[in-house]
C-alpha cells in the first residue's frame, strides 16, 4: 500500500475518501479506483519534489469536480439509485408533460369517480344493502379507465384496445351474472381475485408488445409497486381532508356523513388510482423507484419477525387456527415475502457479485418456506377433517403457488451465492412466474361460484 | 492549445480502445498514455476516465479485473475484448473519414 510518510497526508485523502462516499452515484468499488488513481499521482508528484500538501491540491484538482464526475456515474450506471437526483441540477429540463395529457387524465379520472356512482342511479345503494355488488365491481370502475389511459398514452389502435375490452367484458359477466349468495364465501373471493386477474390486462396495456421482452414486464412490477406506494400517500391525504370535512361541518351542526362515505370516499378512492398512475409516469423522470429503497428497508425486518415466529411456534407448540382471516392472513404474508425478493431483483445491478444482502433475502425465502410449509399442513389437516370449502381450495392453491415459486427462488439464490449461477437467472424466473398469478386468480373467478354452489 | 469539450469526449472511446489495444492497463496509466501520445495537447480531467471506462465494460468493449498492483493496494485493470476490436475497427473507419475529408477542403484552401 502507498502511504505516505507525513500524516496529514494520510488525512487529507481520507477526508476526500469519506466525501467521495458521500456520492450516491459512486459504489465502494469506484471510490476505492478512484482512491488508487489518485495515490498514483501523488507518489509521482511527490518523486518530482513537490510537498505533500501541494501533491494533494494538484492531484485532486486533476481529479475534476466531483459534482460533474458524480454525473458521469450516475450516467454510465444508469440503474444505480436516486440517479436522477444527482443528475437533476445539470440535466436539461425533462419533456414538458403535455397540457393534453393533464386533460386526459384528469378527465379519466372524473370518469371513474362518476362511474362508481352510475349504478346509484339504478338504485343500487352504496350504504343500504348493495355493498356486496360494490364489492365485486370495485376493479370495473377503475381498471378499464385505467387501460384506456395507457392505450391512449402508447398510442395503440382502436384494435388492440378492443382486444384489452375483452378481458374486462368477461370480468363484469362472471362477476354478476352468478346467484352468489350475499356475503357468501363464493362471492368475497370473487371480490378478492378479480381485480389480480384483470391487472394483467392493465399490464398488457401498460407494456405494449415488449411483454415477452424481459424488461417490460420488470418496468410492469416497478410501476405496481410505485402505483401502491403513491395510492397510500393519496389515501393518508383523502383521511386528513375527510377527518376536517367532518369537523368542519359539525362546528356549524351539520352532518356531513351522507357526502363523506356516498361521495369523498368511493369517489376519491376511484379517481387516486389514475392521478396515482399518472405521477408514477410522470415522475419517471424526477427520481428513481421508491419500492426498492422500501425493500431494502424491509427485508431484514421481515426476516426477523419470520424467524421469531417459527422459534415461538417451535417453543409454544400450538398449532396455527385456520379461520379464514388467518389463512388470508398467511396468504398475504407470502405475497409481500414474493414482493420483497422481486423488488430487490427489480432493483439489483445484475452484473454484481453476491453480496451480504443476497444472504439475507436468502434466509428471508428460506424462513417463508418453512412457515409456509406449516400453513399447508394446517390447511391440509382442516380440508382431511372437514372436507373442502370455497375459502380453503383458495388458501391451497394460492399457499401452493406461491410455494413453487419460493422454492426455486431459494434454489436460484443459493446458486448465486456459492457463484453458480447469474442474477439475471433469478430475475427471468420472477418474471415468467408473473401470469400464474393472474390465470389462477382468474381460474377462482370463473370456476369457484359454480363449482361450490354459489355458497 | 485549448481542445473543445465535445472533441476531447468523442475521442475518448476510441483513445482508450487503442491503448488498451496495446496491451491491459489501468486507470492512472492510461491517463499517462495520453498525455505521452498527445505530448501533453490532450488535456483529460483525470475522474472522467472512469465513467468512459464503466460504459465500455458495460457494453462488452473492455473487461476489468480487479488485481494486486506492485504497491500492494487492489488495482482494477482493463483489457480488451473481442467486440471491442471490432469497435475500435470501426470508429477508426470513421475517424479516417472524417480526417480525410477536412485535409481534403483544408489542402484545397492552401492551394487557392
Amino acid at each position: 500500500m502507498t502511504t505516505f510518510a507525513d500524516q496529514p497526508l494520510e488525512e487529507q485523502i481520507g477526508q476526500w475518501r469519506a466525501y467521495l462516499r458521500r456520492r450516491q452515484a459512486l459504489h465502494g468499488p469506484d471510490v476505492e479506483e478512484l482512491e488508487g488513481h489518485l495515490r498514483d499521482q501523488l507518489a509521482a508528484l511527490t518523486e518530482a519534489g513537490l510537498s505533500g500538501d501541494e501533491a494533494f491540491l494538484i492531484a485532486v484538482k486533476r481529479m475534476g469536480s466531483l459534482d460533474a464526475l458524480s454525473r458521469e456515474f450516475a450516467r454510465a450506471h444508469s440503474e444505480r439509485l436516486w440517479k436522477q437526483l444527482v443528475i437533476a441540477p445539470d440535466a436539461p429540463e425533462p419533456a414538458k408533460t403535455s397540457y393534453t395529457e393533464t386533460l386526459v387524465v384528469l378527465g379519466l379520472a372524473v370518469a371513474a369517480a362518476c362511474a362508481v356512482k352510475v349504478p346509484a342511479l339504478f338504485g343500487l345503494r352504496l350504504d343500504g344493502g348493495d355493498e356486496s355488488f360494490y364489492a365485486r365491481n370495485a376493479s370495473l370502475f377503475v381498471l378499464p379507465l385505467l387501460t384506456v389511459y395507457f392505450v391512449w398514452k402508447r398510442g395503440l389502435g382502436v384494435v388492440s384496445g378492443l382486444w384489452l375490452a375483452l378481458p374486462f367484458a368477461a370480468g363484469a359477466v362472471f362477476a354478476n351474472v352468478f346467484p352468489f349468495r350475499t356475503g357468501g364465501d363464493t362471492e368475497v373471493l370473487t371480490a378478492l381475485h378479480l381485480p389480480i386477474a384483470l391487472w394483467m390486462a392493465v399490464g398488457f396495456a401498460y407494456i405494449r408488445s415488449r411483454w415477452f421482452a424481459d424488461g417490460g414486464r420488470m418496468d410492469f412490477v416497478r410501476f405496481s409497486g410505485e402505483l401502491a406506494i403513491y395510492y397510500v400517500l393519496i389515501a393518508l391525504g383523502g383521511g386528513v381532508l375527510t377527518g376536517f370535512t367532518m369537523m368542519m361541518f359539525k362546528a356549524i351542526e351539520m352532518n356531513a356523513e351522507w357526502f363523506v362515505a356516498g361521495w369523498l370516499i368511493p369517489c376519491g378512492a376511484a379517481g387516486a388510482v389514475i392521478i396515482g398512475s399518472w405521477l408514477v409516469e410522470a415522475k419517471q423522470s424526477v427520481i428513481e423507484n421508491m419500492a426498492p429503497v422500501l425493500t431494502r428497508l424491509f427485508t431484514p425486518l421481515f426476516t426477523v419477525l419470520l424467524l421469531v415466529f417459527l422459534a415461538t411456534m417451535a417453543w409454544t407448540g400450538s398449532p396455527i387456527n385456520v379461520k379464514r382471516e388467518v389463512l388470508i392472513g398467511f396468504d398475504l404474508l407470502l405475497a409481500v415475502v414474493v414482493g420483497l425478493v422481486l423488488y430487490a431483483a427489480s432493483a439489483r445491478d445484475p452484473q454484481a457479485p453476491p453480496d451480504f444482502f443476497d444472504g439475507l433475502q436468502l434466509l428471508l425465502v428460506v424462513s417463508a418456506l418453512v412457515v409456509d410449509g406449516v400453513a399447508l399442513a394446517a390447511i391440509a389437516a382442516r380440508i382431511s377433517e372437514f372436507g373442502f370449502t370455497p375459502n380453503r381450495v383458495a388458501a391451497l392453491g394460492e399457499n401452493l403457488i406461491l410455494l413453487v415459486n419460493l422454492a426455486w427462488s431459494a434454489w436460484l439464490y443459493a446458486c448465486l451465492l456459492r457463484h453458480r449461477g447469474s442474477f439475471a437467472v433469478l430475475e427471468r424466473w420472477q418474471i415468467a412466474y408473473l401470469p400464474v398469478y393472474s390465470v389462477w386468480a382468474a381460474l377462482v373467478v370463473v370456476m369457484f361460484p359454480p363449482v361450490f354452489g354459489y355458497r | 492549445m485549448d481542445m473543445s469539450k465535445d472533441l476531447v469526449a468523442a475521442s475518448a472511446t476510441p483513445l482508450v480502445l487503442a491503448i488498451l489495444a496495446e496491451g491491459d492497463s489501468y486507470g492512472y496509466a492510461i491517463i499517462k498514455r495520453v498525455a505521452e501520445l498527445s505530448g501533453g495537447h490532450l488535456q483529460w480531467t483525470d475522474g472522467m476516465l472512469y465513467p468512459v471506462l464503466h460504459r465500455l465494460e458495460r457494453q462488452g468493449h473492455v473487461a476489468a479485473k480487479w488485481s494486486a498492483s506492485e504497491n500492494g493496494r487492489r488495482r482494477k485493470y482493463y483489457r480488451i475484448t473481442k467486440e471491442g476490436r471490432a469497435q475500435l475497427a470501426a470508429q477508426r473507419e470513421q475517424w479516417r473519414t472524417v480526417d480525410g475529408t477536412l485535409r481534403g477542403i483544408w489542402m484545397q484552401a492552401c492551394t487557392v
